[in-house]
């Protein structure tokens, strides 16, 4: 549902209760909504907006989903692609909570790992799982180290 | 539980403890039967005769018995089975286990499957800690590896076992002179991570260059797989290949070392000088691995 707002542009419905994340690096909202397994088949409704101004940041993404309350660990790992996004939880229309995203010291099941190589390329019961480093990622595995193009190897 | 599965999981101290200990197995000093109510399981799921052939070696010499699989055709993985289940399984049949898998970071899974201690005898192209350690410990029967000059010649790209040693050797002030082909020099991360670790690292053209400025010179096989055809595979070969005519004016103490087998990388000719040490190298990988099996199981 959406309404006209006075300058002609589209703007999104509130939510009654739910969380936005705000201040989303500009073009890594679905990057985001993928770190956090949420597919276009999720039965709540869900925004997207893309590159939009933002006196802060210049252009950003804002994500707002609706009837759920995001956990910490959930969010944290949206840190690896969006350091500057903001967390509100919303609650009767009210932003009732607002928290920075951290990165995590432990990635577990959030990227691929790149050496075809390594175990958790495998049918083994385990998830793949990365420390986070100034350097990059580094397999507990394999010692893999992803450096760069983190997006592309999420999960 | 005690799980040896990567040299970088080890502080000097460990490693000084184990080498100790692997002397005092060297010199005889242990009791015949200490691990002979004890059983391991060599779980290879790639070919190795040496590795294979040095644990059981080992074990038998502490007293204690091993288990193994004789083909990976005639083991459950070919039905499918996961390695995880494998080590559930056999974790209740023996005292610890021995794992030789392709894939790496198995051992690690391993680790955390079992319910006795793992250890690692190679994953893929990852770790194989003991083969670090029995190289430590051939170095130091000669000489402190504090401070000493060590040169890293051949694949350092995909060679384990020089990645291994060269973290370890991090942990001694070693300078490291590494001498590579073009396309197997060692891997920028890794070059990185031994300069974190304080490392001085120092790139030579060619083994002529570094040569008299090594205490050890470490030799790892060109595999003719990494070369477009024989001809470009021949060509780096001999020009790394260690020769006698090579060894005028080192130092003294020079020891060369080679995890072996061997391709053609060393002349049967230096074999016969005072340098050649890879042949007591491939003898310590007993005590090293009764150190071992005697820590993982005591
Ligand atoms: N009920 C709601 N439904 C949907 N979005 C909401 C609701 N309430 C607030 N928001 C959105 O949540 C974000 C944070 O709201 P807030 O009122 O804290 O704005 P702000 O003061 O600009 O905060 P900030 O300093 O984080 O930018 C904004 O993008 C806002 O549009
Ligand atoms: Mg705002
Ligand atoms: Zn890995």
């Amino acid at each position: 549902m959406t309404r006209k707002d006075p300058s002609g542009g589209l703007v999104i419905s509130p939510i009654r209760n739910g969380t936005v994340i705000d201040h989303i690096t500009a073009g890594e909202a679905l990057n985001v909504l993928r770190i956090l397994g949420i597919t276009g088949s999720t039965p709540e409704c869900l925004s997207i907006a893309t590159n939009v101004k933002s006196k802060r940041m210049g252009k950003k993404d804002i994500v707002k989903i609706e009837n759920r309350e995001l956990r910490t660990e959930e969010v944290d790992r949206i840190a690896l692609l969006a350091p500057q996004a903001k967390i509100n939880i919303i609650r009767d229309y009210q932003v009732v909570e607002k928290k920075g995203v951290e990165i995590p010291e432990i990635l577990k099941g959030v990227v691929r790992c790149p050496n075809p190589g390594c175990i958790t390329n495998t049918n083994e019961p385990v998830e793949s799982t990365f420390e986070v480093l100034d350097k990059g990622l580094h397999c507990l595995y394999c010692d893999w180290l992803i450096k760069d193009d983190i997006a592309n190897h999420i999960i | 539980m005690y799980h040896i599965i990567s040299i970088r999981d080890f502080e000097r101290d460990d490693l000084d403890y184990l080498l100790d200990r692997a002397q005092e197995f060297d010199t005889g000093k242990y009791r015949s039967g200490m691990l002979d109510d004890k059983l391991v399981a060599l779980l290879f799921f790639e070919p190795s005769t040496r590795t294979r052939m040095s644990f059981a070696t080992a074990m038998a010499r502490l007293g204690g018995r091993s288990i193994s699989v004789d083909s990976v055709e005639a083991s459950s993985i070919v039905k499918g089975e996961t390695l995880a289940d494998t080590i559930r399984v056999v974790s209740s049949y023996a005292d610890a286990i021995v794992l030789r898998h392709p894939k790496e970071g198995a051992a690690r899974l391993a680790s955390e499957f079992a319910s006795v201690p793992v250890i690692n005898a190679g994953d893929g192209a990852g770790q194989h800690p003991s083969q670090t350690l029995l190289d430590l410990y051939t170095i130091r029967q000669s000489m402190s590896v504090d401070g000493i000059d060590v040169g890293l010649l051949g694949d350092l790209r995909y060679g384990r076992t020089a990645h291994s040693l060269a973290l370890a050797l991090s942990l001694y002030g070693v300078t490291l002179h590494t001498i590579a082909p073009g396309g197997l020099e060692m891997p920028a991360n890794i070059a990185l991570e031994l300069r974190e670790r304080g490392m001085e690292v120092v790139e030579h053209p060619n083994v002529e260059e570094a040569i008299r400025e090594l205490d050890v010179l470490y030799v790892t096989r060109i595999q003719r797989e990494r070369f477009p055809d024989s001809a470009s595979y021949y060509n780096v070969a001999s020009s790394y290949r260690i020769t006698t005519d090579l060894l005028a004016g080192v130092k003294e103490r020079l020891m060369i070392l080679h995890p072996l087998p061997r391709a053609g990388e060393i002349d049967p000719e230096v074999d016969c000088t005072p340098y050649a040490r890879y042949f007591e190298q491939a003898k310590n990988g007993v005590p090293i691995r009764m150190a071992l099996l005697h820590e993982v199981m005591k």
